[in-house]
């Protein structure tokens, strides 16, 4: 019974990821006026995407046929290792949390040599600013964890979300809000939302992740997409998991609360892309230094309690 | 109530770090009243029960002085000497904030390491420590002379904190008169600023520099 | 009496900033000079003939604010003596001020004064803060006294009003400010420290219960204050702000930052420290400030080598005798009684020779040491002062400053710190060679053709206070009356020393 229950977490993630952009892109249009694109654009997107014969420059090697399908394939396994709504998921062990993060970074490195094998200019400027964010975000994202890990005395993503409850806050409080800050500027950052980047740019010159992505065409490009939605679920599902730490007991009740949270999550990603501008290229480092610098603290703090 | 005031304790490294971080005068001298107030306010929150009357009086009187009358006067002292709106770090802020970081590190380790009294309230030692710090990072790592004087009252600030921190009562002359210190200090300070910028016609502190042993006798002939 | 000596000096710095008229302001000044002097005798005139002067603590009674006993009393004496030389030097100073333009000496621009009521408004409030910080019984209450000598004397740095004095004042506000929160620092570790024991800081309290209060707590403590109040001090490395304060201040301010300022923060660094003696960390306490001792005699002679301005000079001698009588205090035994009695004798010698180096600057209008040859024939008695003020200060025997530096020899060998005694004796060798070449060439030197100088005309009522001082040191080298020899005991028994 167990077996089923969690396979049925899985599958809902990653079916319902892609609703995430959705979900953000309905909250921006809302805020500018407008009526939007339907909620679920990015399936008919993806379905589309897949039908298509996917065209390849001559320069390109495998490399660049590989990329997406890496990306892929390490977020698909990232999700089977995330609790959802604080129950474990099929794949877990101790430790994972590391795995998890090597997972984000694989991810990465193929979407980053597969831009780089294109040799175009712009592939590779998306490519070097693309890492250079890395750089700083992912120490944030890893000490986060790890501050996480100390907190619950888990090593095992499944473990911490599992023993993160109600009473936690009441415990760790400053710990978990400076890892609920940190977490939500790395998603930020990791998503290419604003302000690190704009998802709807249509300037090579100013865009970071889009511009890596640019040559990939027809299934290639419906798995980076269905990617970024993975990554953003993966990040919305960390963030729900630490503010609202709910086990009631009953599966659907936290399972529905786990959702709506979720939704709540892209509502709010949509509503900082709403009101806040695209800071300076130069100027995202600091962001994610300063998330860096919340991880950092959250861990110090729970190091010395 | 102690989370309460745990997570104030937090909002005071939090401040440090923008203070590291922030490159506009004004909103560094809002960061630093700010700091103030939640400083003066912290032992309402860190007693037990209700707050004695004494302790309220006094903290009505820091919360005035640091939160209105500091940031008035310095913001005087920047307008009159036309300080312009930037701090001019020498420092790249990243590195003030890697600096600020390990302070706080620091101050951490010595926190656990110092022999003191159990204090109520976890974090108070450390934060109040890498407030100090921050004070002198100010005051090391700006050009300007109005953010010495910020940093010379973080640095008030963070031992305002850790005297919470040990409990130690001085008697109510005492604090006033530190208090009267301060605000003369200030006030002294802002009319030397004044006066530099007049002489100077800007209060660039680099440019203080023509006495010294290490380039005797430079001025005049 | 202790009231009085406090409010005497606060109500007529008050009503000096009121007063319009020059004249009747500097009556003031000087009247209230000599009433505080008077005061001040009176006290310790009434502490010597009832013997109270060799108790350790004042009479018994519940613990005060403000109250003398023999440290403070001899701070008391030094602070007044010397403001008392001090105003008449000043009056003196501001009328010869009014009646000419200021000129720069180095860049020869012109500037303005600042207004005279504010300078002797805070000259008055300043002796107040000073009379507070002898008298203070609260650690607390002490720590707001320094820091109140600090503020009030930034004004007076910034008499004239250029942009080298107004460098020296920031440099001084600041430094000292931060310094002086360091100390607060270590107060607040005091008070932890007497935590458990309940003794506040009352410097009462803690000396009775010296024995009860928490070892690691003091000794953080004890490190914070020095630090703080050596600030203040100029124990080198913190002296940074000494030699600018004292180079651009007038040369009446500048005496009292170096003969009153300074031993007010060091009679901070006495208290505390006296309390870590009876807590039995004397070792570590007198360590420290031996270290430090010695390392300001070392910075002081090699900075003093090189100079070219002869005040700046003075201000490292200056950071050097604070070395020796912080040395002298870490010594323990007779030391201490030879630190207290050189603290007395360099407040003396040094504000006579800060009054003369006034007159010299008032003649030669250059503060550089090489633009000064043959003082004599411009000057003959300011020459003759200043060469008799470079006698004492180097510590020539008959002087209170030899007798000092002799006997924390002696000291030093007795406990045989055969290294310590060298090293200080080969830099007090070195310091006076390097004073001795400075001094001499100042005064008699080949002095350059200068056709258009007007001849100078040497005021007495500016050479007579450095002339009485000097006789004071030099009698304090030959014979020390009874009642100062009980004062100077009684206060080495308060530090811990031996009685």
């Amino acid at each position: 019974m167990e077996i089923v229950k969690t396979l049925f977490q899985f599958l809902a993630a990653a079916l319902l990821a892609p609703l995430l952009p959705g979900v953000i892109n309905r909250v921006k249009a809302f805020f500018a006026g407008r009526r939007g694109q339907p909620l679920g654009q990015l399936y008919y997107d993806l379905f589309k995407l897949l039908l298509k014969t996917p065209v390849y420059s001559r320069t390109t090697t495998w490399v660049f046929k590989a990329g997406p399908i890496i990306g892929v394939a390490s977020l698909v396994t990232a999700l089977a290792l995330l609790p959802f709504a604080g129950r474990p998921s099929f794949f877990a062990f101790e430790g994972d949390f590391i795995f998890l993060i090597y997972l984000l970074g694989l991810a990465r490195f193929a979407t980053v040599l597969a831009a780089l094998d294109t040799g175009s200019a712009f592939e590779g400027m998306g490519a070097s600013r693309e890492m250079q964010f890395a750089v700083f975000a992912e120490p944030a994202f890893f000490l986060g964890l790890a501050a996480l890990a100390r907190v619950t005395g888990q090593p095992s993503l499944a473990g911490m979300f599992g023993a993160l409850t109600g009473d936690t806050w009441r415990t760790a409080a400053p710990v978990l809000a400076l890892l609920t800050a940190s977490f939500f500027i790395v998603l930020l950052a990791e998503n290419s939302r604003v302000p690190a980047d704009d998802p709807n740019t249509h300037l090579e010159l100013t865009m970071i992740h889009e511009a890596m992505v640019l040559d990939h065409s027809g299934p290639d490009l419906a798995f980076i997409l269905y990617g970024a939605s993975l990554k953003l679920w993966l990040f919305g599902a960390l963030i729900c998991s630490t503010v609202l730490p709910r086990h009631t007991g009953s599966w659907a009740s936290d399972s529905a609360l786990f959702l709506l949270m979720m939704f709540g999550v892209a509502a709010g990603v949509g509503i900082v892309e709403s009101v806040i501008a695209r800071l300076r290229l130069t100027k995202v480092p600091f962001m994610l230094i300063t998330a860096f610098a919340f991880s950092a603290l959250a861990l110090i703090f729970q190091m010395g309690r | 109530m102690h989370t309460f005031a745990e997570l104030t304790i937090v909002f005071i490294i939090l401040m440090d770090l923008a203070l590291a971080v922030t490159g506009s005068l004004s909103s560094c001298i809002r960061l630093v009243a700010l700091q103030g107030v939640v400083a003066g306010v912290l032992p309402l929150l860190a007693g037990h029960g209700a707050p004695h009357l004494r302790a309220v009086a006094f903290a009505a009187v820091i919360i005035s002085l640091k939160g209105v009358i500091f940031p008035w006067l310095l913001m005087r002292a920047r307008d009159r000497s036309g300080a312009g709106k930037d701090v001019e770090p020498l420092i790249s802020y990243p590195a003030s904030i890697m600096l600020c970081l390990g302070a706080f590190i620091a101050s951490s380790w010595l926190g656990s390491r110092l022999p003191l009294p159990e204090a109520n309230v976890a974090w108070i030692v450390p934060a109040s420590l890498a407030t100090i710090f921050t004070g002198f990072l100010l005051i090391t790592t700006r050009r300007k002379a109005i953010t010495q004087v910020l940093g010379y009252l973080v640095i008030e600030n963070g031992i305002y904190i850790f005297g919470l921190a040990l409990f130690v009562e001085q008697p109510m002359m005492v604090e006033l008169a530190i208090l009267l210190d301060v605000f003369v200090a200030v006030f002294v300070m802002g009319i030397a600023i004044f006066h530099i910028s007049r002489e100077f016609d800007h209060i660039d502190t680099a440019e203080l520099s023509e006495l010294s042993d290490w380039r005797r006798g430079e001025y005049g002939k | 009496m202790t009231q009085a000596l406090l409010l005497l000096p606060l109500a007529a710095g008050l009503a000096a900033f009121l007063i319009r008229g020059d004249g009747a302001r500097r009556t003031l000044l000087v009247w209230t000079a000599r009433l505080h002097f008077l005061l001040a005798a009176l006290v310790i005139y009434d502490a010597v003939s009832g013997g109270r002067v060799s108790a350790l603590l004042p009479p018994a009674g519940e613990a005060v604010w403000f109250s003398f006993d023999s440290l403070g009393l001899l701070f008391l004496g030094v602070t007044s003596l010397l403001f008392l030389g001090a105003s008449h030097y000043a009056v003196n100073y501001l009328a010869s001020e009014k009646r000419d333009p200021g000129e720069d000496s180095d860049e020869g621009f012109i500037f303005n004064n600042a207004p005279e009521a504010v300078f002797t408004g805070c000259l008055l409030l300043f002796l107040s803060a000073m009379t507070a910080v002898t008298a203070s019984r609260h650690m607390g209450l002490l720590w707001a006294s320094v820091e109140a000598t600090t503020l009030l004397s930034a004004p007076l740095i910034y008499f004239h009003r250029h942009k080298r004095s107004l460098e020296a004042t920031w440099k001084y506000l600041l430094i000292c400010s931060v310094g002086i929160a360091l100390a607060l620092m270590g107060n607040l570790f005091l008070g932890a420290a007497g935590l458990k024991s309940g003794a506040g800081l009352d410097l009462k309290a803690l000396l009775l219960s010296a024995g009860a209060l928490d070892k690691p707590l003091l000794k953080a403590a004890f490190l914070f204050l020095f630090v703080g109040y050596g600030t203040k001090m100029g124990i080198a490395p913190f002296h940074t702000w000494l030699p600018d304060a004292h180079s651009e201040a007038p040369a009446v301010v500048s005496a009292l930052l170096s003969g009153a300022l300074l031993n007010c923060a060091f009679l901070g660094i006495l208290r505390v420290s006296a309390v870590c003696a009876s807590a039995g960390l004397a070792d570590f306490t007198g360590g420290i400030m031996v270290l430090f001792g010695l390392f300001s005699v070392v910075t002081a002679a090699l900075f003093m080598l090189g100079q070219r301005d002869y005040k700046r000079l003075l201000a490292y001698s200056s950071i050097e005798h604070m070395g020796i009588m912080a040395m002298g205090a870490g010594l323990g035994g007779g030391a201490v009684f030879a630190a207290l009695l050189g603290a007395l004798s360099h407040s003396l010698a040094k504000a006579g020779l800060f009054f003369t180096s006034g007159m010299v600057l008032a003649a030669e209008k250059t503060k550089r040491i090489a633009d000064v040859k043959g003082l004599w024939r411009r000057a003959p008695r300011t020459a003759a002062l200043w060469l008799a003020g470079f006698f004492l200060i180097t510590g020539t025997p008959p002087s209170g400053v030899f007798l000092a530096k002799f006997i924390i020899l002696k000291e030093a060998l007795a406990l045989k710190h055969y290294w310590l005694a060298g090293t200080f004796l080969v830099f007090l060798a070195i310091l006076f060679a390097g004073m001795a070449r400075i001094f001499i060439s100042m005064t008699f030197g080949e002095r350059d053709a200068k056709p258009d100088e007007k001849p100078f005309e040497e005021q007495s009522g500016m050479l007579a206070p450095a002339a009485a001082f000097f006789v004071c040191v030099i009698l304090a080298g030959l014979y020390l009356p009874d009642w100062l020899q009980s004062l100077l005991a009684g206060a080495a028994a308060n530090v811990g020393g031996r009685p």
